[in-house]
């Protein structure tokens, strides 16, 4: 089976690609990128013509997803969120532990990558709890969980606990070639915090979680990184004194990388007085932080100290969010707001250009968990996200492939989507929005 | 103290508001009462103006009115409260509202029902105002966005506790004639206190000179904001002031967190007479309640002269009925 993507603008940062190149695949992997490849002669070629205007770039990996599945399947399903995937134009996502059971053991690695193959969109990428159960106590049997296809190992929901703990974990996972994926909290400054710690908390009366309660903790894992040689990842970073912490681990050749989600380089706490007051689709874990600190991740997403645009897809039943503010779980969805999103905040606006934006979406994240992707190099799978840069789109939750609707950008008219998510060769997504030419 | 038109006429005319005489306005803009963030100082001297007039009502033999006859208050409450509770219901009774109290222990909350659910069925039976008190800062806000009927705050976490701000100011005005130009020292548990943010708005809506002072561990990042000056020092704050306010600490969860202990706390914060004899010779005293004596105030200074803590709790009364009643003509407006 061949298929051939013709007349697109290619961007692929990784060969330094960018300019009008066909794409050709073969068995599901990509066979050849150049100019002008012939269509004829070969009655077995399927042809896609890529619609003007259009951009075809190399699958984009959400590294930090929440599929909530076993346990929380009112929320997410892995099939409703691999759904999600695809529909917001990501060929792969990572999924984090915080399941029910944890994935703390190769059983639920394997279970979650058997449900994913029968839902057959994205690939799924199991990430490992760092500790049994997440309790910070006991490593997880880190190498049977590796062998049974886990690529990163994490507590997310919570911190890696201690400073020991968090040091054995980077240890022991050089020997495997994974990243820990740290969620950067104090506990103990964070307390029972439910929004940013500052004037609109103040004015509202929410119990505030400080900026250091996230800087403390990144600041302690780039040592641990230091002193270990492993490789540390800061998930979901959110203020500026963790992206200084982070300038400073890279200048001194420590591995340590980060993501931020769209809602931290968009949103600020502003957002929890007005228009909507106490609106729990705006409660999240990191919360919403002062205009400074949305500000310093643009800052960093433009002069490359951010690696990675992360949506930390969080679905949570309506059920759930239809309660006081201090009682709603934190987290929202981002799956299929997050392309949109930078599309019309960061690339329209001539903030970032698009091979910085696909970098960050695909190049980076692939590159840091381990995975193929991220790329359109000949044998590499031919994941491929096609975006049409100049497309109107109204965000609708009601029509979200996911089964929860948490988001705070409802109704956002944007400038950008996803025109085509293509998996494995085959065409997973196709917007109708978009108009394609059939031959 | 009967306020006699002449006196309430002169305290409006010195009620603050900008610049001096500003526009006057007749009726309250929104459905709910859900904070003193959402009125203007027009709307805030036609609620002290109003209540002048309750207040009347209130030294009458008969003390009952049919102004809100045919309406139904739900008093929703999900937190203990004697005083609030108390009167917002002597109010509504004094305006012949059929009322209606839900207190937490006896409704279905404990039955693990949402508040959202709550509420939807109560709003089933077609009530005008629901009254709510929560310990959840938002909760007003959450319910006015679901319920047809007017929700009035009574004190929603530590967000708001506006109709107490109301009532502190209305007792201010009775005794200095206005807000204008006060000083105006609030001292004890800024953080996490909702008169604390209901009283620093009210009070610079109007034109107070407004100090706040507490422990820095009990400051709200961000209240100079506000336009309030803030002190760790209570001597400062209490120097040359008009007004002193004292907010009362949460005896259950602050020893230990945020002070080292409740004798420290009196010695470096507590009101007393020596503290007192530093604000101006007609200052007033007020608290709240429920006071901690000999935490946050000496009882010597509770008990004294320039203590109105009990006039605040009968102005309570007059300016619930006055926002029960603007709020109720609201609705059938």
């Amino acid at each position: 089976m061949r298929r051939l993507l013709k007349g697109g603008r290619v961007i692929d940062p990784a060969q330094a690609l960018d300019g009008a190149f066909d794409v050709l695949i073969e068995d599901g992997r990509i066979a050849q990128v150049a100019r002008d490849l012939p269509v004829n002669g070969r009655s077995d070629l399927e042809v896609i013509d890529v619609p003007a205007g259009c951009v075809v770039a190399p699958g984009f990996v959400d590294m930090h997803v929440h599929l909530r599945e076993p346990g929380f399947e009112h929320k997410e399903t892995i099939a409703t969120g691999a759904a999600a995937a695809v529909g917001g134009g990501f060929t792969a996502v990572a999924c984090m532990p915080n399941t029910n059971p944890i994935n703390d053991n190769a059983t639920v690695t394997k279970f979650i990558i058997e449900k994913a193959a029968q839902a057959n969109l994205a690939r799924v990428y199991p990430i490992a709890a760092v500790s049994i159960e997440s309790r910070g106590e006991q490593l997880s049997e880190i190498g049977e969980l590796r062998a049974a296809g886990c690529v990163a190992l994490s507590d997310d929901g919570r911190p890696v606990a201690t400073a020991q703990l968090m040091r054995r974990a980077l240890e022991y996972a050089t020997m495997f070639g994974m990243p820990v994926i740290d969620h950067c909290e104090d506990r103990s400054l964070a307390g029972d915090g439910v929004a940013h710690e500052g004037y609109q908390a103040s004015l509202l009366g929410l119990r505030g979680i400080p900026a250091a309660a996230e800087e403390i903790m990144v600041e302690r894992d780039v040592v641990l990184a230091g002193l270990t040689g492993g490789a540390f990842h800061v998930a979901h970073m959110s203020v500026r004194g963790s992206l200084r912490a982070v300038r400073d681990g890279k200048a001194r050749g420590i591995t340590v990388t980060c993501e931020v989600a769209p809602h931290h380089f968009i949103l600020d706490d502003e957002r929890l007085a007005s228009p909507v007051s106490y609106d729990t689709n705006c409660k999240m874990n990191p919360p919403l932080r002062e205009a400074a600190d949305r500000d310093a991740m643009l800052q960093g997403l433009r002069d490359g100290s951010i690696d990675a645009i992360a949506t930390d897809h969080a679905p949570h039943h309506y059920d759930e969010k239809k309660v006081e503010f201090d009682r709603a779980p934190f987290g929202i969805v981002g799956l299929e707001t997050a392309v949109s999103l930078c599309l019309d905040r960061l690339v329209r606006t001539g903030f970032i250009s698009l091979k910085r934006l696909v970098e960050l979406l695909s190049t980076n994240p692939a590159r840091i968990l381990g995975v193929p992707g991220g790329s359109l190099t000949p044998g590499g799978p031919a994941d491929i996200t096609i975006i049409a840069p100049h497309l109107p789109v109204t965000i609708d939750a009601a029509r979200f492939r996911s089964r929860s609707r948490n988001t705070p950008f409802d109704g956002w008219r944007l400038m950008g989507g996803v025109a085509a998510t293509i998996v494995g060769g085959a065409t997973k997504f196709r917007n109708p929005q978009v108009a394609w030419s059939t031959r | 103290m009967k306020a006699t038109s002449a006196t309430a006429t002169a305290a409006r005319s010195r009620a603050g508001g900008p610049p001096s005489d500003g526009p006057k306005t007749t009726r309250l803009r929104g459905k709910d009462l859900l904070g003193i963030s959402q009125l203007s100082p027009e709307e805030i001297v036609l609620i002290l103006d109003t209540a002048d007039a309750m207040k009347e009502i209130g030294a009458r033999p008969i003390k009952k009115v049919p102004t809100l006859r045919g309406k139904t208050v739900v008093n929703l409450f999900f937190e203990p409260s004697t005083r609030t509770r108390t009167s917002f219901e002597i109010a509504e009774k004094r305006l012949s509202a059929d009322t209606l109290n839900i207190a937490s222990a006896t409704s279905s909350v404990v039955k693990g029902e949402t508040l959202a659910d709550t509420a939807l069925n109560i709003m089933a039976m077609a009530p005008d105002l629901i009254v709510l008190r929560h310990a959840a800062s938002g909760a007003a806000d959450f319910l006015a966005r679901i319920c047809r009927a007017g929700i009035i705050n009574a004190g929603d976490g530590a967000h708001e506790h506006p109709t107490q701000a109301l009532l502190d100011a209305f007792t201010i005005r009775e005794h200095k004639g206005g807000l204008s130009r006060l000083k105006v020292a609030i001292v004890g548990d800024l953080l996490h206190s909702r008169v604390l943010r209901s009283n620093v708005q009210l009070l610079t809506k109007l034109g107070a000179d407004v100090w706040v002072c507490g422990p820095p561990t009990m400051m709200p990042p961000g209240i100079e904001r506000l336009g309030v000056t803030k002190t760790t020092s209570i001597d400062a704050a209490v120097e040359g002031a008009d007004v002193i306010m004292m907010l009362r600490i949460q005896l259950e969860r602050m020893e230990g967190a945020f002070f080292p202990s409740f004798r420290e706390y009196f010695a470096v914060f507590g009101l007393t007479p020596d503290r007192v004899a530093r604000a101006q010779p007609d200052v007033i005293i007020m608290h709240p309640g429920p006071m901690n004596r000999g935490v946050e105030i000496a009882s010597e200074v509770a008990d004294g002269p320039y203590s109105v803590i009990l006039e605040q709790v009968t102005n309570g009364v007059a300016v619930r009925m006055a926002v029960l009643y603007l709020l109720a003509g609201g609705i059938e407006a």
